[in-house]
C-alpha cells in the first residue's frame, strides 16, 4: 500500500521482504517484515509518533539510532523504540499513552 | 554466568576491527550490539546493503564490508539485537534481548559504541520532520528512503557526502544552509599542511563540491538566525544570510554540527573526562592503546575522540593488540611490531582532523540557544529556563535535573547533556570543564521492571 509520504524509497523492488499487515493508531498498514519500523512507517506516510507527556506537542523520528527516544511507540501494549523495532507481522503500534497527571498546563504557554 | 576474555561494546568499525584482531590473536570474544546485523552507524547493515545500494552509497561505505565479513570467525561470538545497560568495573555487563536479560564477565571490555550528533537545539527543532543528517544517512543505508523536499542545515562534511547520495540517487536537498564561514576557512588554512598530509580527504570534498554545484543543488554559507518553521510539522527554514532573510520551503529539515563521543558509559563508570577544546566535546581520558582510567577497560574509535570510521578500526586494532598482549598472547616485542605500521596509517589517517575541525567549527547559535529554544527534548526545557535556573543559584548540570528534569527523560541527557554544561559555564563564567556533566547511572536505557525481574531467572 502506497500512501503520499514524505519519502522517496530506491531499489524498492530489489527487497524483495513480503509485506505483513501492521497497525498503527487503528490504521492498517502493509509494511516490509524485518524492516526498520520507524523507516517503513515514515514511508507509509506517518509522521507523527507520539504526544509529549509534558506539553502533548507531536513528535516523529529525529535520530534513528535509539538516541533520542523521539520516535518511541507502544507496541502490543509496551513502550519501545521504533527505530530499534523490526517489522512483524501483525503488530499494533499505537502512539503511547499519556496518564493525564503527566501533562503540566504550566508548559502550554 | 558467561564468562569471556574479551567483551566490546558496540559493532561499528572500531568493535569490528577490534573483534578480528582479538580473535587472530587466540582471543574469545563477545561483540555486543543493540543492531540485529554488525556495521554500527557508518557501515549499517553494509552486508545486506552493498549489493542494493552500493554504488549510490560509495566506496566510503563499501569499505566497512571486509570489517563486516572478518567478524564470522569462530573465536568470535556476534549478540545482536542487545541492549547493554548496565556495565560495572570488574567486567561484568548486563544487556536484554527480547525483554530477557543476561549477564556476561569478561577479563578485559572494550567499549566502542561511537559518536551521536552534537545536539543542535535551534527554534523548531522538536517538530516532526526535522531530523539529523546522521539519520538521513541511516534512512537511505538501511532503508532506501531519501526525503522528497529536503532541506540540509548546519557545516561539516557529512552534509556534502549526504546530498551527493541524494543527487545520485535523483532526489537532491532543495538547499544546504551552512554555518561555516569564509573566516572558519581562512583560520582553517594554518592547519593545511596537515591536512595535505590527509589530501585524500581535501580532495574528496573539493569532488563532492563540484558534484553538488554540477547537479545544481543551492548552497548558502554564513548562516545566522536559524529557524525551523511550522506548527505541527516542519514548513520550512528561514535564516540571515548576506544581510538578507530567506525562507525555504520543505517538508523535512536535516540538522548536523557534527558529532561527539556517546560518553554514556564512561560517564556511568565515572572514567576520567577531559574536555577537548578543540573538539568541543568531553572525551574519556585515555592512553595510546585506548586504556581508561580504570583497569581492563578499553575505549577505542569515536567514543575516544573524534577522528572518523578509518582511523576508529584502526584504534579497535590498537586497543586489541594491547589486550591480547595483557592476557598473554602477544609479547611486547610482537605487540611493538604489529602496531608500527597501524600507528603510522593512523597518524596519516587524523592529519587532515584539525583542518576539518576549524573549517567547520560547531553552529554558535545552537551552543548558546536563544531563550525561548527547547534544550532538552524529553523534558521541554527552554535555554531560557536553565539560565533562569543558574541565575538563581542551581550548582550545575546535576542539580539541575532537580529544579527543572533536564536530563532525566527517556534518553537520560544523550540530547541536551552538552547543551546544559555549557551554558552553565557561559552564565557562571566557570570553565565547562569545572562545570562538568551528567553524572549517567545505570540502567543505562529504559528497561521494564520485567527485564529487571529476569535476570534472576538467567542466573539460575
Amino acid at each position: 500500500m502506497k500512501t503520499a509520504s514524505g519519502f522517496n524509497t530506491i531499489g524498492e523492488a530489489a527487497e524483495q521482504a513480503a509485506l505483513v499487515p501492521v497497525q498503527f493508531d487503528s490504521k492498517d498498514y502493509m509494511l516490509p517484515e524485518g524492516a526498520n519500523l520507524a523507516a517503513s512507517l515514515l514511508a507509509a506516510g506517518v509522521s507523527v509518533f507520539r504526544n509529549t507527556p509534558a506539553s502533548g506537542a507531536p513528535r516523529g523520528p529525529f535520530c534513528m539510532m535509539g538516541v533520542c527516544y523521539d520516535c518511541l511507540v507502544e507496541i502490543d501494549g509496551v513502550t519501545r523504540q521504533a527505530c530499534q523495532t523490526q517489522v512483524s507481522a501483525n503488530m499494533q503500534v499505537s502512539k503511547p499513552a499519556i496518564p493525564a497527571a503527566a501533562l503540566r498546563e504550566d508548559d502550554h504557554a | 554466568m558467561r564468562e569471556t576474555d574479551l567483551a566490546i561494546i558496540g559493532a561499528g568499525p572500531a568493535g569490528m576491527a577490534a573483534a578480528s584482531e582479538a580473535a587472530n590473536a587466540g582471543i574469545a570474544t563477545i561483540l555486543i550490539d543493540e543492531q540485529p546485523t554488525v556495521g554500527g552507524q557508518i557501515y549499517r547493515d553494509v552486508q545486506r546493503v552493498a549489493p542494493l545500494r552500493g554504488a549510490m552509497l560509495g566506496q566510503d561505505y563499501l569499505d566497512g564490508l571486509p570489517l563486516a565479513r572478518a567478524v564470522a570467525n569462530p573465536l568470535i561470538s556476534h549478540i545482536a539485537g542487545a541492549v547493554v545497560w548496565q556495565v560495572e568495573t570488574d567486567g561484568t555487563i548486563t544487556y536484554s534481548i527480547d525483554d530477557q536479560s543476561h549477564q556476561v564477565k569478561a577479563s578485559r571490555i572494550l567499549i566502542a559504541t561511537g559518536a551521536i550528533e552534537r545536539p543542535m537545539p535551534l527554534p523548531g527543532w522538536t517538530l516532526p520532520g526535522v531530523m539529523t543528517v546522521g539519520a538521513g544517512q541511516i534512512l537511505l543505508k538501511q532503508s532506501g528512503l531519501i526525503p522528497n523536499r529536503a532541506v540540509l542545515v548546519g557545516c561539516g562534511p557529512l552534509l556534502y557526502v549526504l546530498a551527493s547520495q541524494m543527487l545520485k540517487a535523483n532526489t537532491p536537498p532543495l538547499a544546504i544552509i551552512e554555518t561555516q564561514t569564509t573566516g572558519d576557512l581562512m583560520a582553517a588554512m594554518k592547519h593545511v599542511g596537515g591536512a595535505l598530509r590527509g589530501w585524500r580527504y581535501l580532495l574528496k570534498g573539493s569532488k563532492l563540491l563540484a558534484a553538488l554545484k554540477l547537479g545544481g543543488v543551492k548552497r548558502y554559507t554564513g548562516a545566522r538566525n536559524i529557524s525551523i518553521e511550522g506548527e505541527e510539522a516542519v514548513t520550512g527554514v528561514s535564516f540571515d544570510t548576506g544581510g538578507k532573510r530567506q525562507i525555504i520551503a520543505c517538508d523535512t529539515a536535516l540538522l548536523h554540527h557534527g558529532v561527539v563521543p556517546n560518553v554514556q558509559i564512561s560517564r556511568a563508570l565515572q572514567l576520567d573526562h577531559d574536555w577537548n577544546g578543540q573538539q568541543a566535546c568531553f572525551s574519556p581520558k585515555l592512553d595510546l592503546w585506548g586504556k581508561s582510567s580504570e583497569a581492563g577497560i578499553f575505549i577505542a574509535g569515536d567514543g575516544a575522540g573524534i577522528g572518523g570510521a578509518k582511523a576508529a578500526a584502526l584504534c579497535g586494532r590498537l586497543s586489541a593488540l594491547k589486550i591480547a598482549n595483557e592476557l598473554g598472547k602477544l609479547t611486547d616485542a610482537e605487540l611493538a611490531a604489529k602496531a608500527a605500521p597501524i600507528n603510522a596509517e593512523l597518524s596519516s589517517e587524523c592529519a587532515a582532523r584539525p583542518f576539518l575541525d576549524r573549517a567547520y567549527p560547531p553552529f554558535r547559535e545552537a551552543l548558546s540557544p536563544r531563550d525561548e529554544t527547547i534544550v532538552c527534548r524529553c523534558e521541554e526545557v527552554t535555554a531560557g529556563d536553565i539560565r533562569k535556573a543558574a541565575a538563581l543559584g542551581c550548582q550545575g548540570p546535576n542539580q539541575l535535573k532537580a529544579f527543572l528534569r533536564a536530563g532525566m527523560g527517556p534518553c537520560q541527557g544523550r540530547g541536551c547533556g552538552l547543551t546544559v554544561s555549557a551554558l552553565f559555564a557561559e552564565e557562571t563564567g566557570k570553565p565547562i570543564a569545572e562545570v562538568g556533566y551528567f553524572k549517567i547511572r545505570s540502567p543505562l536505557k529504559p528497561i521494564t521492571l520485567g527485564e529487571l525481574a529476569s535476570l534472576e531467572k538467567d542466573a539460575d
